[in-house]
């Protein structure tokens, strides 16, 4: 028998949780509902004894001075519409397994029986039933992962839903092994590799079957019992080392570039650009280099101080959150959390990051077919992130939100971690791995099932109750948490050799690099733990269940690490062997299922060759209107959604758990002015700080992705410098997301120039900044493909930084902070339009895109941090979207002061620049400083001979006056500045 | 006497480290973090401790509700042969004269666990959704009420400190339990309106809506407390949202941030008390 709770508000409480459904879904709806009331369901698969039953219902199911409980029959409801809603069979149930495990206790040695959670929303109000299935399916539920019943008021009554089935996995399958048969031309070639989702080119395939016809290949099988023919297991290996998101296969190519009719081979962007020049600064670093491993591991680790390495890792996540929004984002970020965890061996993760790239939320007209609209995608996004980043007790420092209605087509859900990492563990660095050939490959945390197989290229896997949902994936931070105890304690003892995350590729990635160390490994398919039965065995290889490390394990600390397991908890699991073999072997209850040599899996992909053509924009000057009205336009500047405040995410992230915040993402007189950069003490007792700063400024590419890419470098180091920051001890990470740039893709050979140029970009100014890239990642399909036609990200390039504060309590925030400060403005604003915030209110367009002069900004940005030390600096603002005149107002408005500021007075580069120029031009390398006037001469002389000006001063007024260069002046109240600027994504924040 | 302090974590803790820092800032001998699943299999016990801090997080990702299933594992876990059971150990540390403090999550541990505003062993209030059903981090303004028994606030007044809480609000079983914490003084800290001084009850000022603007609980004899709002967050006073305003002239004479009071309330109250 199955048994059915039902848990809710006592009739007579408010229930905030069925008031936030109502307020999300009232708006597409007005007038016709009323009110709506959340109820859990649980379901358990067997019958439970009376005791038992009340104590789990009672005790660990609802609250005892709030809830009702109902067992097997409904809380008693007037409600017009009933929409339950639960996970499809196989799907990361949280809720369910917390029910569960509190169940356990209770039946102490007595099997525990599976339970399953729910949501139902009890909808008071005037809807046909096709509005509450379009209710449910546009604001409740995801259908590609969780089901959707409906009833109205008389079936519900009638007892319609208590006859419901639990989402049982029911799979019969006996695991099987098949012959893969690489034959046929290309073109059969192909649609074998489309059919099997395996992503690889008939060049890729022919690779493979050239080796696997090779005699001494078909030797070394036979003598271990395969035929000639690849098992599908070895295939599936094979197209997950080779894939684009485990390879970099465009970063990699060889590309023929042609600019000016001259064209000029680049061995590869990665090698060239990225890596080649990292090792072009530490050579010129020498003994000062501060990078310890870059490029080898799961995260870059760099210097913090004598005892720590500093870990930093962003990864994307956007092709899961454009089908599960909030799912997607929750693994991206308990995703990435694996990576620093999984460096050398293990790091002490204390930050995160989160920059999302989305459409305007505000859209009236439907999405496009098969795409959801921006407002959910942000919604579900944000949550996921909440959740994730929460309740994994890592504070979320740094990110932003960037709007672009071309983000419809494929949201981007950059997700970053950072921590610390001891430089010696046990006596060698502890930023580096030690597996030899005869430990264990121990496989820890959650188990195995369908989800994320072939993540990147679900939509064509058909769900059903048969087969258990493998398109999306819902993560679970607290067995994440687990795991992450007990291998924070197993490092500590000693008790492992290394480890590494299982994320893409699943076990196939991780014991394939990890095996790279001891020279190979032989593992048991059929040892690892399953969630449900009936997997194959490439199934359990390329899985991609979240919350699971890889770790090796010496054999003579195995019965410690397994008895510390046991007690913390945590499943592991010994799948077999690393050996010194040369090869990956893998085998199922014993039987070889796949024999793959190491050199080939890892190095036998041959390289592609590609072109791209640069064809530099036609010159632009933009019609600007003769005389523009300032005052209106800096407000609706202030409004626009890429400027417009963040606090409605920054208040729902935990930013300061931990104990450690300096620089919190909100500062001022009243918590909200927009910081610069994050900045944290990471050693409770120390006052060592680290500044975690980012640069994106995808506006730019419809130009140049070059200028984009040399923007996004200097907006992340300006940020961070304007904290506080040491410029000279800054990292940087590239994440790379990129319109598809390969054939057939409209206008490939553009965008794969862009890409070139954004390298190029990139390398130019890091070797000028002397920022070594210590991590990074490449996301290269962000399209959609509606019908014909192709919705495309504009190229965007992410710069994470992160860098050291020598003495937290130099940090400096940008809010005003006394009347009667000197305002200065530091360095030179040009006639550069193009790409900016302000042109795009007027809709206009301009070729003239920022361009970063990155020598002279850099004697800048090291004079300003010398003053900051010598704590000369009241407040620092950057200068980016929307130009000084943003800058100007957010430093007012944060600080709750007024500023007289002269235009005149601002440094330019040419004495003809317009008001508006001067006012809204995004020029590269300024800032807004407000400096004590004891401290004006000090801080004069230390930036001498630099462009920097006293523009003016700031004042007890609630209002900025800014005098026009040409004559007369603007002004503005504080508050409509701050009301403007805070309104457009408060999305009802404060109201109940 | 040589003060032990022990900070129980494990399961979706997630501030034991900065606890324990504010702990030994606050002058505790001893400070050790223990897993609760090493509690449960008894590698140590809470005999031969003053001082128990359950610190923030998110016990079982707060599914069921905020410390629920935390609560209903510590009444129900089975510790290890030969060990009592967790209410056991928590009622012999009690007794001898130890203090409690649980913070945020581990508040409302205390709380679903029925040991605040009295240790019953039955809960008779909730801390449950804020009002606006969502999960904010602000900083909040509370008073101190002087009249409160409560160990952890003595000679305290007005103090700012981080919230960062999905689940605040106060909900009693019925008004005569309302009426025991005001009758009690067993509400010793409240969000208040700096503008005014008195509690309030109003967003953002109280984060959750809780009634009276009850920020904290305490038992009759002052020595269990929990609090929503993070004591440890503000260890330094760089934590505080505006220290670079307010100390543009160069840092304070001492350095430690104003939550570490609460803390040494507890170790100079067990000090006196435990000679």
């Amino acid at each position: 028998m199955i048994l059915r709770i039902e848990v809710g508000p006592q009739p007579h409480r408010p229930d905030p949780m069925g008031r936030k459904a109502r307020s999300t879904v009232s708006g597409e709806f007005p007038g016709q509902i009323d009110d709506i009331r959340v109820v859990r369901v649980y379901t358990v698969s067997e019958d439970l004894t009376e005791e038992v039953l009340s104590t789990w219902a009672r005790g660990a199911l609802s609250d005892p001075i709030s809830d009702q409980v109902s067992v097997n029959g409904h809380l008693p409801t007037e409600a017009d519409w009933i929409v339950e809603v639960d996970f499809k069979p196989g799907v990361t149930d949280n809720e369910g397994r917390t029910a569960r495990e509190a169940l356990a206790l209770l039946l102490g040695d007595r099997p525990v029986p599976a339970v399953y959670s729910g949501v139902q929303y009890r909808i008071f109000g005037r809807l046909e039933r096709g509005q509450v299935h379009r209710l449910a399916e546009d604001f409740f539920a995801n259908t590609l992962i969780q089901r959707i019943r409906i009833a109205s008021r008389a079936e519900f009554q009638g007892g319609q839903m208590l006859r419901a089935n639990p989402p049982v996995v029911r799979n019969p399958h006996e695991p099987r092994v098949r012959a893969v048969s690489l034959e046929g031309d290309d073109d059969a070639l192909e649609a074998l590799s489309r059919q099997n989702v395996w992503a690889l080119s008939a060049a890729e395939m022919k690779v493979i079957r050239a080796w696997f016809e090779r005699p001494e290949v078909r030797e070394t099988r036979r003598l271990a019992g395969l035929d000639e023919r690849l098992t599908d297991v070895e295939m599936e290996c094979i197209a997950q080392s080779w894939s684009e998101h485990c390879k970099h296969k465009i970063f990699s190519a060889n590309i023929d570039y042609t600019e000016d009719g001259v064209t000029v081979r680049i061995p590869g962007l990665y090698k060239t650009c990225i890596q080649g020049t990292t090792r072009a600064i530490r050579e010129r670093d020498g003994e000062a280099d501060r990078c310890l491993s870059v490029f080898v591991d799961n995260a870059g680790v760099v210097r913090f101080d004598e005892a720590h390495g500093l870990v930093f890792k962003v990864e994307t996540h956007n092709s899961p959150s454009a089908l599960d929004p909030y799912g997607g984002a929750l693994t991206g970020i308990v995703g990435v959390n694996r990576d620093p965890f999984g460096t050398g061996m293990g790091a002490e993760l204390l930050f995160n990051t989160d920059v999302f790239c989305l459409a305007d939320p505000r859209r009236e007209e439907p999405p496009p077919t098969g795409l959801l609209h921006p407002m959910r995608i942000l919604e579900g996004v944000r949550t996921g992130v909440e959740h994730g980043g929460n309740q994994s007790g890592i504070p979320t420092i740094n990110g932003s939100v960037v709007f672009d209605d071309r983000y419809i087509g494929k949201p981007l859900v950059y997700c970053g971690t950072g921590g610390l990492i001891p430089l010696e563990l046990h006596g060698r660095p502890g930023y580096s791995k030690y597996v030899e050939a005869g430990d264990l490959v121990v496989m820890v945390g959650g188990r195995i099932g369908k989800d994320g197989i072939h993540g990147a290229t679900f939509s064509s896997v058909e769900l059903s109750e048969e087969s258990p949902s493998s398109a999306v994936q819902i993560g679970d931070p607290i067995t994440q948490k687990r795991m992450f105890d007990f291998l924070q304690k197993a490092r500590d003892a000693g008790l492992y050799s290394g480890l590494t995350d299982n994320g893409a590729g699943g076990l196939s990635s991780s014991v394939g690099e990890m095996a790279t160390f001891s020279g190979g490994a032989d593992l048991d398919l059929a040892k690892a733990p399953l969630k449900y039965a009936g997997l194959d065995p490439w199934e359990i290889l390329v899985s991609e269940s979240q919350e699971r490390m890889t770790v090796a394990v010496p054999p003579a600390k195995l019965d410690a690490f397994m008895a510390l397991s046991n007690l913390m908890n945590v499943e592991s699991t010994v799948l077999g062997t690393f050996t010194d073999s040369g090869t990956f072997t893998v085998r199922h209850d014993g039987q070889i299922v796949a024999l793959l040599d190491l050199g080939f899996l890892h190095e036998g992909l041959p390289r592609r060759e590609l072109a791209a053509t640069w064809t530099p924009p036609t010159p632009v000057e933009p019609a600007l209107p003769a005389d523009p009205d300032l005052r209106s336009l800096l407000l609706r500047l202030l409004s626009r959604l890429n400027i417009a405040s963040k606090e409605y995410w920054v208040r729902q992230y935990d930013h300061e758990v931990k104990g450690r915040s300096v620089v919190k993402p909100l500062c001022g007189v009243a918590a909200q002015g927009p910081s610069d950069a994050a900045v944290m003490r990471p050693l409770l007792d120390s006052l060592r700080g680290i500044v975690v700063s980012h640069g994106l400024v995808p506006r730019y590419s419809d130009i140049d992705a070059g200028a984009m890419a040399a923007a996004s470098v200097d907006e992340a180091v300006r940020n961070a410098v304007a904290a506080g920051g040491d410029p000279d001890t800054f990292s940087a990470l590239d994440n790379f997301c990129w319109p598809d740039p390969i054939a057939p893709a409209p206008d490939h050979e553009r965008k794969l120039a862009g890409l070139v140029r954004a390298n190029r970009a990139l390398a130019e100014l890091c070797l000028a900044y002397n920022l070594p890239l210590i991590s990074g990642k490449d996301s290269m399909k962000n399209d959609a493909r509606v019908g014909a036609r192709w919705i495309s990200v504009p190229p965007t390039l992410l710069i994470s930084l992160a860098g050291i504060v020598p003495d937290v309590r130099r940090a400096v925030t940008m809010d005003f902070k006394r009347p009667g400060t000197a305002v200065y403005v530091l360095g030179l604003t040009r006639r550069e339009l193009g790409g900016s915030e302000y042109l795009a209110e007027l809709g206009l367009s301009s070729t003239a895109v920022p361009i970063v002069r990155a020598a002279d900004n850099l004697r800048l940005y090291r004079a300003l941090h010398a003053a900051m030390r010598e704590g000369l600096i009241a407040s620092c603002h950057d200068c980016s979207d929307g130009g000084l005149g943003v800058a100007l107002a957010e430093s007012a408005f944060a600080g709750g002061l007024g500023c007289a500021v002269d235009l005149a007075r601002v440094p330019a580069d040419s004495p003809d620049l317009r008001d508006d120029e001067l006012v809204f031009s995004e020029s590269a390398g300024r800032f807004v400083v407000s400096v004590d006037p004891a401290n004006t001469a000090a801080f004069e002389a230390a930036l001498a001979g630099l462009p920097v000006a006293r523009v003016g001063e700031t004042t007890a007024a609630d209002r900025i006056d800014l005098r026009l260069a040409r004559g007369g002046a603007v002004s503005w109240s504080l508050a409509e500045c701050f009301s403007a600027w805070h309104a457009p994504l408060a999305f009802s924040q404060g109201k109940e | 006497m040589k003060l032990r302090t022990l900070v129980l974590c494990g399961n979706g803790t997630n501030c034991e480290a900065e606890t324990a820092h504010a702990a030994r800032l606050a002058g505790a001998d001893e400070v050790n973090i223990l897993s609760i699943w090493e509690l449960l299999a008894g590698h140590d016990s809470l005999d031969g401790y003053q001082f128990l801090c359950l610190p923030g997080g998110f016990l079982d990702g707060d599914n069921l509700g905020s410390a629920r299933a935390g609560a209903f594992r510590f009444a129900h876990g089975r510790p290890g042969a030969g060990h009592d059971a967790l209410r056991v150990q928590l009622d012999r540390l009690l007794d001898a004269g130890g203090v409690i403090i649980g913070i945020c999550n581990g508040f409302q541990l205390l709380v679903k666990l029925g040991i605040l505003p009295a240790r019953e062993w039955t809960p008779r209030v909730t801390l449950t959704h804020n009002l606006n059903g969502r999960f904010e981090d602000r900083w909040v303004t509370l008073k101190a009420d002087p009249a409160s028994p409560c160990v952890f606030t003595r000679g305290l007044d007005v103090i700012e400190l981080p919230v960062r809480h999905g689940e605040g609000r106060l909900v009693a079983s019925d008004d005569a339990v309302m009426d025991t914490i005001r009758d009690g003084h067993l509400a010793p800290l409240v969000y208040i309106d700096p503008a005014t001084g008195g509690p309030t009850e109003a967003y953002p000022l109280n984060p959750n809506g809780s009634p009276g603007g009850i920020a904290a609980l305490c038992d009759p004899t002052g020595r269990i407390f929990g609090l929503m709002p993070h004591p440890e967050a503000y260890n330094h006073y760089t934590n505080h949202p505006r220290w670079t305003r307010e100390f543009l002239d160069g840092p304070p004479k001492h350095e430690e941030g104003a939550g570490i009071l609460l803390f040494r309330n507890a170790v100079d109250w067990l000090r006196r008390n435990h000679g």
